[in-house]
């Protein structure tokens, strides 16, 4: 008798497909309420840091540099307050086997795919972790299907996601490309099942392990060149696992760096609408994924998310479109350096931020990608020309998303937001509560306390609030 | 005609609008979930035909057949001057002045 294929039906045997295809159940870490153990399921599902060097040391991933740049630096401190404008660091994970920071991501968990026998992988991702699954997979030798998010109604895809598109197949994978919706769990969900392969999921604890290297190294690379750990480590944040990852490399080390978030702005735009799918020009990074996922991480492609990044967050900064389009051109003629979009967004935080810091102060954007056609500041804005956003010179404050991109006329328009943390915790208690529907056990408190980093009180205060 | 072997892109909807999940906002329900796979054409067939293929990871997918040795057209895109005005603008600030001259 063959499968029932409806939507409704195969949603239904998701537990039982997502236990089949991650290697791990889930379960053993579960309180049977709101509370589960997080870092046990990181201990007992992750890799020590030792492993994890060996892992991708053997596999083109890691030990990447760290760039200093001097030329942005002196452009902020051009516009910033006497005696301000802290130095700016790139790590330049670019220089990873699949160009992006996602190949420390990939390295863990296909490594573990391999071990527990699978033959292949599978993995749901329109960004740069396609590319790195893909290369991860082609060094064991397994077979990858990568499925994307690409196309509107009218068959238009993002430049962006078809170069992605491109490498995953250039390394060797099979990508399946969608039409906009959030029903691509559901195929996701298809294949997994007709495959039997591992669901090389983003938010895995392997995966987010796999990131953990990333802010050891730059504690590591920090203390031998400079003597200090840097004041500030920003991440570019959609999903929340670079910046999870990051912060717990970071305090693997006993670094004392603060983390900070960054996100482009792209409120007002519903990320399953066909209709704005092509009026935004970034495709992730933004915080139509970057909210939704610090303020609920569960709501991701495994039962329980090792990303949780409100965790780690002690500021979390929005940038508009067009200021992100000014700093990636000032990064290329300023700094020769070309790069794709993604860690720009954090550069771009970090530019306004070392204007408030002091010129002794040190600022780490803690990714570079690699860039290429679609990938890229020029077609990203001629495709949103194409799509009717109107582009122009101004103050970015102004910025619509959907409507206009303004660059700013001069970089002292370019400003950081800090979005209101609060707020997030608020929400992420209210979430929690919602979707158990139980009344909170002291456990519970106390795990909402450390899903916030926040305490006690806040997390009564929170609940009595609602 | 396109023959028995030849790497092929095919179509097919995954979901019909009134299939679609309840939660989808409704300018997306009112389309069909379409998907888009490449693969080796399982028999001789003609564009626009419901044929078979097998993709990279030896699985069956069905669909409407769409193009033979299917290629990517994305580019670098239209000439931006913008991009130009802030080159300008940042060398300026940085480097510029008398001295520079």
């Amino acid at each position: 008798m063959s499968k029932d294929m409806s939507y409704a039906a195969v949603m239904a045997r998701r537990p039982e497909i997502m236990k089949n295809s991650a290697g791990l159940d889930f379960s053993k870490f579960e309180s049977g309420s709101i509370a589960f153990d997080y870092e046990r399921m990181m201990k007992e599902a992750g890799f020590t840091i030792e492993e994890i060097q060996k892992i991708q040391s053997e596999h083109g991933v890691g030990n990447t540099p760290i760039i200093e740049l001097r030329n942005l630096t002196a452009l902020a401190r051009k516009i910033a307050p006497q005696g301000k404008g802290a130095r700016i660091f790139i790590k330049d994970e670019a220089s990873n086997a699949s160009g992006s920071f996602k190949a420390r991501r990939a390295s863990t968990a296909v490594y573990q795919a391999k071990k527990l026998g699978y033959k292949g992988v599978v993995t749901a991702t329109s960004g740069n972790y396609g590319a790195a699954v893909a290369s991860q997979a082609a060094m064991h030798g397994l077979k990858c299907i990568v499925v994307q998010e690409c196309y509107d109604s009218r068959g238009v895809g993002q430049p962006e996601i078809i170069e992605k598109a491109r490498k995953c197949e250039a390394l060797g994978a099979e990508v399946v490309q969608l039409s906009v919706g959030p029903e691509l769990f559901y195929t996701f969900l298809t294949i997994l099942e007709e495959t039997g392969y591992f669901n090389a999921s983003l938010y895995t604890p392997y995966a987010i392990a796999g990131v953990e290297t990333l802010g050891y190294e730059i504690a590591m690379q920090f203390r031998e060149k400079f003597g200090k750990d840097p004041e500030v480590v920003i991440a570019t944040n959609a999903g929340g696992g670079n910046l999870t990852g990051t912060a717990r490399g970071l305090r693997k080390a006993g670094a004392q760096s603060k983390v900070f978030a960054a996100s482009v702005d792209l409120s007002g735009l519903h990320m399953a609408s066909d209709t704005q799918f092509n009026k935004k020009s970034f495709t992730t990074g933004h915080t139509g994924f970057g909210m939704p996922f610090s303020t609920w991480p569960d709501r991701s492609d495994v039962p329980r998310s090792a990303a949780r990044p409100l965790r780690y967050i002690e500021r979390y900064l929005t940038v508009h479109q067009g200021e992100v389009f000014y700093i990636t051109e000032a990064l290329a003629s300023l700094e020769g350096l070309e790069k794709g979009p993604a860690g720009n967004t954090a550069l771009t935080a970090a530019f306004a931020l070392a204007q408030e810091l002091d010129q002794d102060e040190m600022i780490v954007v803690q990714e570079t990608e690699y860039t290429g056609a679609g990938k890229h500041i020029q077609p990203q804005l001629s495709f949103a020309r194409e799509n009717g956003i109107e582009i122009k010179f101004g103050d970015p404050k102004d910025e619509v998303p959907g409507k206009n991109i303004i660059l700013p006329s001069h970089p002292s328009l370019i400003k950081a937001n800090d979005a209101d943390l609060v707020h997030m915790r608020k929400s992420l208690i209210k979430n929690a509560l919602a979707n158990y529907n139980v009344r909170p056990t002291e456990a519970d408190l106390e795990f909402l306390a450390k899903e916030t980093n926040s305490d006690l009180e806040f997390v009564k205060k929170a609940i009595a609030e609602l | 005609m396109v023959k028995k072997g030849e790497w092929v892109l095919i179509h097919r909807n995954v979901l019909e609008p009134s299939e679609r999940a309840p939660q989808v906002p409704d300018d997306t329900k009112k389309v069909p979930l379409e998907l888009w796979v490449k693969g080796y054409l399982q028999e001789d067939a003609n564009i626009g035909d419901e044929v078979t293929v097998l993709t990279r990871t030896k699985r069956i997918e069905k669909g409407t057949l769409l193009e033979v040795n299917p290629y990517y057209k994305h580019d670098f895109g239209k000439f931006v001057p913008e991009l130009i005005t802030i080159s300008d603008q940042v060398k300026e600030i940085v480097f510029g002045g008398a001295d520079n001259e």
